[in-house]
């Protein structure tokens, strides 16, 4: 059962960006309308199987760690699986109504797609430092290669400099990688963490875990690293900014916090703490304040992704040299800010793309009027606006509730002050846009109607953010769940 | 000092080196070039750090024929993509504001 499952899990994208390459763009929805469905179906299945049994280490092959693949299959990663089946879908659907068949560029988005897929689950699910690193090459560049799907320069320029930072990023984690291998021996994590644990840490190795760190900031766009981020999320088509947003920047993220939790005790420092937690303050003040100033549509969103990456970065303070509950509650926040905001961003850019076929501009102020003419993608976007706000019963409340909870457990009240006015921020851009679509006065009278199917998907997504304040208790219980194998290394 | 710990400083020395190209040089193509001396400083430190009891580590060695692939085809797409920007806008450098207004409808 779980050798279909994994085979499932990680075959069929692949194998779907193969097929889709032989085909042009119409069938290649048809395929993948089937590969969604697979990838969804296996993802449950998975999540469902370690709900029951808890998690496991997975040998690919047959093949155990040393010499192997070895899959760490745990609570988090089935939760992540799931999230991506959810929203790589939902963008999947709407984009094979969204993007023009016609021009011929365009077949290639169902193979970068997949690549991409395939890539996410390899993140998810990888155990050792050097597959991580493949599977983070795999989704830059295809990551890149959906922003340059655009094919006009402005995509271009884009889409180079998302790529001259996102291997930058790639090269500093491998000279992490490079430099831990040669200390230790070994690259899976769990076995570095082991040796740590028994022998006394040697000097200088809170270098290669810097390194590493820094490599994947710049690639999830922490500020100061922030400046290719906006370019190229709001200059791709829309469902593939929605998956840049939601998913791409997440697996940079969540190796970061997945070495940090493992290795950040021995190797880390209270000032490397407080400084990953500074900048991360400093994204949420200052990718807010930004948003609020952009003149075009999706540039908000864009910014308000830097924003919402910031309070991800919480995490290192909160987690370092505290209590185990306050540990334990800042990590189920993180886990929930970075579900809600999957799928409150993905709802968001693919609302905003409605609205910018509608109006057939991506100014704030072309938006006038647009209100009556397509209320049901307005109103997806404001609720996905509402679980950045952070009210509740969002998610996004659910995860800055339990940032707060942990901000204030450990002393650390300061982070209490980024949390109100992050939310506080978040409500002025998104009423901002409100505002913009409810006034009268600018005359254009053209409006486009997007099919139904376009419409319905964001609404779904931004409904989800909303009840998963709701239902949090279940998902954080399958984060919490041990490991059932004897397997560990 | 050891033959490993000279490969690692000559790897380091290296990556400096394309560092300081990738975020100093404006033309993309020399960008481009600094990416993959950087690469080759990483494979370098990669295989020359770890030894295995006086012998070099053979895992590392299968490790740097991967990030060899994974090299070459980040390089192959921004040859690409390098290549058709210029063809669209005539500019070899991310510097200046192009002419265009970015954006339109999508």
């Amino acid at each position: 059962m779980t050798l279909w499952l994994m085979a499932g899990l990680l075959f069929t994208p692949l194998a779907w960006a193969v097929l889709t390459l032989l085909t042009d763009f119409s069938r290649g929805r048809l395929v993948s309308w089937v590969g969604i469905l697979v990838q969804a179906l296996v993802s449950l299945g998975l999540w469902l199987a370690v709900n029951r049994d808890g998690g496991f280490y997975y040998g690919l092959g047959g093949w155990d760690a040393p010499l192997g693949i070895e899959l760490r299959v745990d609570g988090l990663a089935v939760t992540f699986v799931l999230l991506t089946a959810v929203v790589a879908g939902a963008c999947g659907l709407h984009a094979g109504v969204y993007i023009d068949p016609d021009k011929p560029w365009h077949r290639y988005f169902w193979p970068l797609f997949w690549f991409l897929w395939s890539g996410l689950n390899a993140v998810w699910l990888g155990g050792d430092l050097f597959n991580l690193y493949v599977g983070l090459e795999l989704i830059s560049l295809s990551a890149v290669g959906l922003v340059a799907l655009g094919g006009q320069a402005g995509a271009l320029r884009a889409s180079l400099r998302y790529l001259l930072a996102a291997l930058l990023g790639s090269l500093a984690y491998l000279l992490g990688v490079a430099l831990m291998y040669g200390q230790f021996g070994t690259l899976s994590i769990a076995g570095v963490a082991t040796w740590l644990s028994d022998h006394p840490v040697p000097a200088g190795s809170g270098m290669a875990l810097a390194l590493m760190i820094a490599g994947l900031a710049l690639k999830t766009a922490l500020f100061p690293l922030h400046r290719w981020l906006p370019p190229a999320h709001g200059i791709a088509k829309s469902p593939v900014s929605a998956l840049l947003s939601a998913l791409v920047v997440k697996a940079s993220f969540y190796i970061a916090a997945r070495l940090w939790l493992e290795l950040g005790q021995p190797l880390g420092s209270l000032a490397a703490a407080q400084l990953i937690g500074l900048l991360g303050s400093a994204a949420v003040v200052w990718g807010s304040w930004l948003a609020c100033r952009q003149q075009r549509l999706k540039q908000v969103v864009a910014y308000s992704s830097v924003a919402q990456i910031g309070y991800l970065f919480l995490l290192f303070p909160l987690t370092f040299s505290v209590s185990e509950t306050v540990s334990l509650q800042a990590q189920q926040g993180m886990t929930l800010q970075v579900i809600s905001h999957a799928l409150a961003k993905a709802a968001m850019f693919l609302a905003a793309g409605n609205l910018i076929l509608s109006v057939g501009s991506n100014r704030i102020d072309a938006l006038g009027g647009v209100s009556r003419f397509l209320p049901f993608s307005l109103f997806s976007f404001g609720l996905a606006g509402v679980s950045l706000m952070s009210l509740p019963p969002t998610g996004g409340f659910a995860a800055k509730w339990l940032l707060l909870q942990a901000s204030l457990g450990s002393g650390q009240w300061w982070w209490v002050l980024v949390l109100l006015a992050g939310g506080l921020l978040s409500a002025a851009y998104v009423f901002r846009i409100y505002r913009a679509s409810f006034l009268e006065s600018s005359g254009t009278d053209q409006f486009f109607h997007p099919s139904r199917s376009l419409e319905v998907i964001p609404m779904i997504l931004a409904i989800l953010a909303l009840g998963m304040g709701l239902v949090s208790d279940q998902v954080l219980s399958v984060m919490a769940l041990p490991f059932a194998g004897e397997g560990a290394p | 000092m050891t033959s490993s710990l000279l490969y690692a400083l000559a790897g380091t020395l290296l990556c400096g080196i394309g560092l300081f190209g990738m975020l100093w040089l404006s033309h993309l193509l020399r960008k481009l070039l600094a990416f993959n001396i950087m690469g080759s400083g990483v494979f370098l430190v990669l295989v020359g750090l770890p030894q295995n009891q006086g012998g070099p580590d053979p895992v590392p060695q299968a490790l740097v024929l991967t990030g060899i692939v994974v090299a070459i085809a980040a390089t192959a797409l921004a040859v690409v993509l390098i290549r058709r920007y210029y063809h669209l806008s005539g500019l070899t450098t991310l510097d200046e504001e192009p002419a265009f207004r970015e954006g339109g409808p999508e």
